[in-house]
């Protein structure tokens, strides 16, 4: 296959993806912007005003980059284990595995499909925000660096657990009991200062952490860490489950026979 | 069609699953361009196994496979441009348009989205869906959906194309026409190996057949070498006026279902005329006659080990294929 039929290959996956999600965009697209607006409404209309500042902004303003954040990660990792294992599931994996799509090209396409709805989801909550508070975003290029690379680190995160899961309950497992509360206590509604610092120290083994905190200072200029370090986390766990993924593919892991 | 390279070149196939059961036992197996091939084998023979390995959706343990001269490993994605194929079970997305599935498929093949729509409109006009290009999937009746796999599998044009169990579960109407269509294509240059447990579609369409049991090649012949194997056929014999004593007539090994009806067994160097010249001199008027069985399913039967109560379980003669 010379580069220009794989190009056509990767192109029929992202449309087909896209088209996947945006076919059942009440499932994929409507109940996070909920979610999201509700979150703005409780924590940031009316408990927010009672919490004061938070590293010198209102809670609100504070609140929002994590928020955009939590649905970005959410849904790139949402959408790309459940597509692949539903693909798994009733076999129609095997329409790309029987064609000459090099794994790498399949690999691209489903993240990419991955990156499309965590970034649709963020542009929706984003537009939303608006309704609650003023964006004034500080540093524009870190903004999107961060979303977008946290959206192809979760992409990966989703393929990979859709490779080994075996069953549905095996899709919502790392969603409910490691993804989620590695979300929530990565920064998203609170400042790490406010922990004590035992606790900070243990906040600082959670990637998230800093994906939320780089993105937040993309927004406010403010962070708990280091965002050249944040950077360095975030890129080297691309790299790592990027590599990972295509080995799981190539190896056919619960694939092929 | 002639070609010096064989379309599907197979050598020391081997293949253990992970519970060290041995599914395929160093196969050899060649298949020459143009060729319109059957491999038949009782259930866990080794068909799916080695339909997966030409696909890759199997690891082979051993051997070598050649599509056509080209490596599935060190060249796949030549060799799998050159394969189309339809598997046993629908495997495409149910909730996805008709024409979208076809043209998707082309469009992992690598070919330009004109293309694949034009191709695809082919494909569905030939295989009568082109009405139903928009339907979903999963709105398609069975012999729809089989329809739409064949489409499916031929939308990059392969020179190869492999199905397996092409017609299972279609009625005998819809059988015959896509009988003709792959015939045609065929006929058009496309090699074409299929599984198939009508026996009478093997016999009806393939050249050449190799029958797998146990994960090993136990014939790979002409379909007429084949049935020249066969050395007595078994014919059912049904009379006018039932029958009181049942004819006893020498070299004919005959024994009665009914009164109505009996089977004789008739050897490839007797005649039929001296049969009838005996039963007409014991006033035994015949009405009707048919074979008892497919003639290949016989043989099947012998080099297969099977016994024909297990059998008819398992492989459906072509009526007992529109019954179920």
């Amino acid at each position: 296959m010379n580069y220009h039929e794989q190009w056509i290959a990767f192109a029929t996956l992202v449309v087909k993806e896209i088209r996947r999600f945006a076919r059942i965009w009440q499932q994929t697209l409507l109940p996070p912007a909920i979610t999201i607006a509700l979150y703005f409404v409780i924590f940031g209309t009316l408990i927010g005003p009672r919490i004061g500042e938070m590293s010198g902004f209102s809670y609100m303003e504070f609140v929002v980059p994590g928020l955009i954040m939590l649905s970005v990660i959410t849904n790139s990792f949402g959408n790309v284990v459940s597509s692949f294992f539903g693909n798994k599931f009733a076999g129609n994996i095997e329409e790309m595995l029987v064609s000459p799509m090099p794994n790498y090209v399949i690999l691209l396409g489903f993240l990419t499909g991955g990156v499309a709805r965590g970034l649709a989801v963020g542009a929706i909550v984003t537009v939303l925000s608006l309704f609650f508070t003023d964006l004034d975003i500080q540093h524009p290029l870190i903004t999107i660096s961060v979303i977008f690379l946290t959206s192809i680190l979760f992409s990966l995160a989703g393929l990979v657990n859709a490779i080994y899961a075996e069953n549905f309950d095996d899709i919502t497992i790392i969603p409910t009991f490691i993804l989620t509360p590695l979300t929530y206590l990565g920064g998203v509604f609170y400042s790490m200062s406010l922990l004590p610092e035992f606790w900070q120290g243990v906040s600082k083994l959670n990637p998230v952490l800093y994906m939320v905190n780089a993105f937040r200072y993309g927004f406010l200029g403010v962070s708990d860490i280091d965002v050249r370090w944040a950077f360095v986390m975030i890129v080297m766990f691309v790299v790592v489950l990027f590599i990972f993924s295509l080995r799981l593919l190539e190896t056919g892991k619960n694939l092929r026979a | 069609m002639t070609n010096n390279i064989p379309a599907l070149s197979i050598r020391g196939l081997r293949k253990v699953y992970g519970n060290s059961f041995e599914a395929l036992k160093g196969i050899d197996l060649e298949v020459r361009a143009g060729d319109f091939f059957a491999l038949l084998g009782p259930n866990g023979a080794g068909k799916s196994t080695t339909i997966g390995i030409l696909c890759s959706l199997i690891q082979k343990s051993e051997g070598e496979v050649e599509i056509f001269g080209k490596n599935i490993d060190s060249q796949f994605s030549q060799a799998k441009k050159d394969i189309g194929v339809m598997p046993q079970e629908f495997n495409f997305n149910q909730f996805e348009k008709v024409l979208d599935i076809v043209v998707t498929q082309a469009g992992y093949y690598g070919l330009p989205r004109k293309l694949a729509l034009s191709r695809a409109e082919k494909y569905l006009r030939k295989l009568g869906l082109w009405d139903k290009r928009n339907d979903r999937g999963r709105t398609l009746s069975g012999g729809m959906k089989r329809r739409l796999m064949i489409a499916r599998a031929l939308v990059h044009e392969p020179r190869l194309l492999i199905l397996d169990e092409p017609t299972a579960g279609v009625d005998i109407e819809l059988r015959r026409s896509l009988w003709e269509f792959l015939k045609e294509i065929n006929e058009q240059g496309t090699t074409i190996i299929l599984t198939t447990h009508y026996l009478e579609e093997a016999e009806s369409l393939c050249r050449n057949i190799a029958i797998i049991d146990q994960g090993q090649i136990v014939e790979n012949t002409t379909t007429k070498a084949l049935l020249g194997q066969l050395n007595k056929e078994v014919f059912i014999l049904d009379t006018k006026e039932a029958l009181a004593d049942f004819p006893l007539i020498e070299g004919y090994p005959a024994h009665a279902i009914d009164p109505h009806s009996f089977e004789v067994e008739v050897d490839k160097a007797q005649s039929l005329n001296e049969l009838f010249v005996a039963l007409s001199e014991r006033g035994i008027h015949v009405v009707s006659m048919r074979n008892k069985a497919n003639r290949l399913e016989e043989l099947f039967i012998s080099m297969t080990n099977q016994d024909a109560q297990s059998l008819d379980s398992r492989v459906a003669t072509s009526d007992e294929g529109f019954a179920s």
